[in-house]
């Protein structure tokens, strides 16, 4: 699944840099200097949230996040499950599976929600590229509203679906 | 030295941390290493077509086209095209940050980037078919429904809590990427 998506980012990359190349040799080697440069100037931040993400995946297994949400419910029990959501960075690939095995072992569905949307939508690890590419307020506050948004949305899909 | 320390802080406090985890709890300082190295290769393996193409982006598109698509007079349409071109990307925040920096120099409005990266996050069409395999449809098209309005509403709560200080802050950071 997550290769075939991959993959057909790989190709369009591949058609364009193409086409560039046949318009005009000299700005594609120049796109692709800017590419490298500002790929290098990120780098270090990208390896701190890799070993931070490994360090919270060693933490928080599979088992262990079934086991909070699965087990906690009512409101203690989103909140347990929006900050697992919030510090973890687990490709949705990976949470949806795990969100469905959850679901059908009579988990909450309003948990499960928020679990998935603060995973998606929120992102602690990526704070501080974040405020590099956006500003620290901007970081800050999309971060907090996604937060309390994710909430809502489980809320509103606890009053619609249950 | 102390200049690189400072410049990447970041990256030497998590390092310390990896470290004393490894010397306190060797089996999961262990794990975790594996676990980082498994996701190097993920990293490395979706970040190159993405700053390629951002490079290109940054070649090839004109100001002036980008303002025009995207930017402060863009209206209606240019919050359609974020959100479609948001929906549409299916990759993780932190490989989206880099081509939310690049429309931002190219002059699109904050508030379209906002919702670019809200609609990406919360809502991506290539997943919702894997949503829906996993959680149900009832389930995915609910969720589909109501995120479109939370990113529509986030983006225009932090466009209005922004000064226009802080806006320009923002685009002068931009043009330095």
């Amino acid at each position: 699944m997550n290769i075939f998506y991959t993959s057909i980012i790989y190709i369009v990359t591949i058609i364009l840099l193409g086409l560039s190349f046949m318009k005009d040799k000299k700005k594609t080697f120049l796109a692709l200097k800017k590419a490298w440069k500002m790929f290098k100037t990120v780098l270090p931040q990208f390896l701190a949230i890799l070993l931070l993400v490994g360090l919270i995946l060693a933490v928080f297994q599979k088992e262990t996040i079934q086991k909070v949400i699965g087990t906690e419910s009512g409101v203690i029990g989103m909140i347990i499950s929006s900050l697992i959501g919030t510090i973890s960075l687990i490709p949705v690939l990976i949470a949806f599976p795990i969100a469905s095995e959850l679901f059908q072992n009579g988990a909450g569905l309003m948990q499960i929600t928020v679990f998935i949307s603060t995973l998606t939508t929120v992102g602690f690890v990526t704070l501080p590229l974040e405020s590099r590419y956006l500003s620290k307020k901007v970081a800050f506050l999309r971060n907090i509203f996604a937060f309390l948004f994710s909430f809502v949305v489980s809320f509103i899909m606890g009053v619609i679906l249950i | 030295m102390r200049e690189i320390i400072k410049k990447h802080k970041f990256l030497f406090v998590v390092l310390i941390i990896d470290l004393a985890v490894l010397i306190v709890f060797p089996y999961k300082g262990r794990e975790s290493i594996v676990f980082t190295g498994k996701n190097l290769i993920n990293f490395l393996y979706i970040l190159p077509p993405i700053f390629i193409c951002i490079g290109l982006l940054d070649i090839w598109v004109e100001r002036e086209t980008m303002i025009k698509i995207m930017g402060e007079k863009s209206g209606i349409r240019g919050v359609l095209v974020s959100f479609m071109f948001g929906v549409l990307t299916a990759v993780p925040l932190y490989a989206l940050l880099p081509v939310a920096g690049m429309l931002l120099k190219k002059g699109s409005k904050i508030s379209n980037v906002l919702i670019f990266i809200c609609s990406c996050t919360s809502i991506r069409i290539p997943l919702l078919l894997f949503e829906g395999s996993s959680m149900g449809w009832k389930f995915t098209a609910t969720r589909f429904v109501v995120n479109i309005f939370v990113v529509l509403i986030t983006a225009y709560l932090i466009d209005t809590i922004l000064t226009d200080k802080n806006k320009d802050m923002i685009y002068e950071n931009a043009n330095k990427l």
